[in-house]
């Protein structure tokens, strides 16, 4: 009986340094190379899918990368503000049908996307648990969110200050979960949808405050007269809508005048679409119109230019890496020159020798083939994000 | 046991080489063989084990001649019918002693490990008194325990002929009188024959035959 694996294994157990450091830059050599491909892979799924589902985005001019990861994938980078008016002004010219997009602030650094309910049919969103938003300060939220934070509906989420320390800047928003996604393995499951109106609440345009009419705190009232209160900023104002503070709620000044980050234009048909792209051609108009999928394109055309020089740099790296372990191998037969001679003269073959050290070299790649496939299924696992953090 | 007529062997790489015309060992003898170093005691073990093959001659241990034999089968012959004991031990620190003891059996399929060789390596190792320290790794052992394994490990495939090669050089003067008894012991209790190199010539008085390495080329160690 040949016990090559017993023996090989107590060697490797024994030299437990060695071994680990060995099965470390095995697993390394293989999963950066398949990890890559996998977020790679995932990214241009993300990206190309959702971009070739979204005909034409309007926007403030400026950068039309920042514009549509913005709109599609809720980055962090926030474009140039277009009003309401640009959406119905869409509308209006009947080639095309527009959802607003308001998306600036976070929830517990989750994106708060403001929008139209039409967005759920547009983006075929399902919802696993509640009812869409019907309420001003009523929320939906994507599965991700959901079970990151473990919300469901009836629960709240605050959204978040944008800065700690401007005290007349935005406060935070109580926000009612109505209803969780089912999941859509897109930025959407790590999306806070609201009605853009209520992202406006967060803004402070539409906001909501005791009575000023009535109240009789001096140090509030700056100034009274028959027609007009002039409050100070002391003034309370309400961080959640309530049933009993949701008719305090108002606006100032003309709503076609808020602000959005984009529209998502849906043309009626190809002509339709290439008629609205020429009239948004005027360079002074300060808007701009983007096929996503052009962007996405040239975006993807740069990550596989670096998935080129990764797997360049990968492929040398490995190389020297498992040149380096032939070395080990190398040295370590050296080293145990003797025992291979001990055991050749008590009778071994050459050929069991090479079992013998065959043997540990399947050992250490048996298990850096374990490592490796947890660690890739980690990664596939958590590829959404990791692409969000890594791309958008 | 061991049969040895006109052997001539030289070493391709220095031109050391060895002639002895004629040599015999009875079955159970215990025979010492000194000379100086370089003079070629342990390659006579190497060729007696087969290892090294003659030039010219013959060689024949336990009736059977082993350059008439094929690499496999007399590499089987080896490790079934010789037991191996070095100056330095040569056990391997990552296994315990137990394992070391079983080793022969789990590098060649000509032995077969069960749980009655199991049974009787715990019992050498008792004999030998390491039987308390079989799950300790070789290098944790004192010298005397290590050499004490190492008898262990040639002896339990029951071998007909044991090759000691300096096999007491690395122990003190108490353990190594008392090592060289037990290995006596043991070689009685199974019937072998011991072949053993020494420098050591407080040890001579003890073996039933020695013999002067200068002796086999003047011819007079027949």
């Amino acid at each position: 009986m040949i016990d090559s694996f017993y023996i090989a294994w107590k060697y490797l157990a024994f030299s437990k340094a060695r071994s680990v450091t060995l099965v470390a830059c095995i697993t390394l050599i293989a999963v950066l190379p398949l990890a890559l491909e996998i977020i790679l892979d995932e990214s241009e799924h993300q990206l190309v899918e959702r971009a070739e589902h979204t005909p034409l985005l309007v926007g403030a001019r400026g950068s039309a990368l920042d514009l549509v990861m913005n709109s599609l994938y809720f980055a962090d980078e926030v474009p140039g503000r277009i009003s309401l008016a640009s959406a119905d002004a869409i509308t209006a010219t009947d080639l095309a049908f527009a959802i607003p997009l308001y998306v600036r602030f976070r929830a517990r650094g989750f994106p708060i996307v403001g929008t139209t309910l039409d967005y759920f049919d547009f983006r075929r969103l399902r919802l696993a648990a509640g009812t869409p938003f019907g309420l001003l300060g009523e929320c939906v939220i994507g599965a991700s969110v959901a079970s990151e934070l473990g919300l469901q509906p009836g629960d709240s989420l605050l959204s978040s200050p944008e800065t700690v320390f401007d005290l007349a800047g935005v406060y935070p928003l109580k926000m009612r979960v109505a209803g969780v996604l089912a999941p859509t393995h897109s930025a959407d499951d790590l999306a806070v949808l609201v009605d853009v109106k209520t992202a406006w609440v967060i803004e402070g345009l539409v906001h909501g405050h005791e009575d000023v009419a009535r109240s009789r705190d001096s140090s509030v009232i700056i100034e009274r007269s028959e027609s007009n209160v002039i409050a100070n900023a002391k003034l309370m104002q309400y961080t959640e809508i309530t049933e009993a503070n949701i008719e305090a709620f108002h606006l100032h000044g003309d709503p076609t005048g808020y602000p959005l980050t984009a529209v998502i234009a849906l043309p009626h048909d190809d002509k339709a679409a290439a008629i609205l792209r020429g009239r948004y051609q005027n360079t002074d108009s300060g808007y701009q119109i983007v096929p996503p999928a052009d962007v996405i394109d040239t975006l993807m055309t740069n990550i596989f230019r670096i998935r080129n020089v990764l797997d360049a740099v990968i492929l040398f790296v490995g190389l020297a890496t498992l040149m380096a372990l032939v070395l080990v191998f190398a040295l370590s037969l050296r080293l145990r020159q003797r025992e291979i001679d001990t055991i050749f003269r008590l009778g071994c073959s050459r050929l069991t020798i090479a079992q013998l050290l065959g043997a540990e070299i399947v050992i250490i790649a048996a298990f850096s083939a374990v490592l490796c496939l947890l660690i890739l299924a980690v990664v596939a696992h958590y590829d959404q994000q990791l692409v969000r953090a890594l791309f958008i | 046991m061991i049969s040895i007529e006109s052997l001539h062997f030289a070493y391709p790489q220095d031109g050391f080489s060895l002639q002895i015309p004629a040599f015999s060992v009875p079955t159970g003898q215990k025979l010492a063989v000194i000379g100086p170093s370089g003079s070629g005691k342990t390659t006579l073990l190497n060729l007696v084990a087969g290892i090294y093959p003659p030039d010219s001659g013959q060689i024949q241990v336990a009736g059977v001649q082993l350059n008439a034999l094929a690499d496999a089968a007399r590499r089987d012959f080896r490790i079934t019918q010789i037991g191996f004991v070095f100056q330095d031990f040569e056990l391997l620190d990552y296994l315990s002693v137990l394992d070391n003891i079983l080793h022969p059996y789990r590098i060649t399929r000509a032995l077969k490990l069960t749980p009655g060789v199991d049974r009787r390596a715990r019992e050498l190792a008792e004999q030998m008194g390491i039987g308390d320290k079989l799950q300790r790794h070789a290098g944790d052992l004192s010298q005397g325990e290590k050499q004490r394994a190492a008898i262990c490990r040639a002896l339990l495939p029951q071998p007909k002929l044991i090759l000691a090669d300096e096999a007491t050089g690395n122990l003190d003067p108490d353990n190594k009188l008392h090592i060289l008894d037990l290995l006596f012991e043991a070689v009685d209790q199974q019937g072998a024959t011991l072949l053993a190199v020494t420098h050591d010539h407080e040890l001579l008085p003890r073996f039933g035959r020695v013999v002067d390495f200068n002796d086999f080329r003047s011819g007079s160690a027949v």
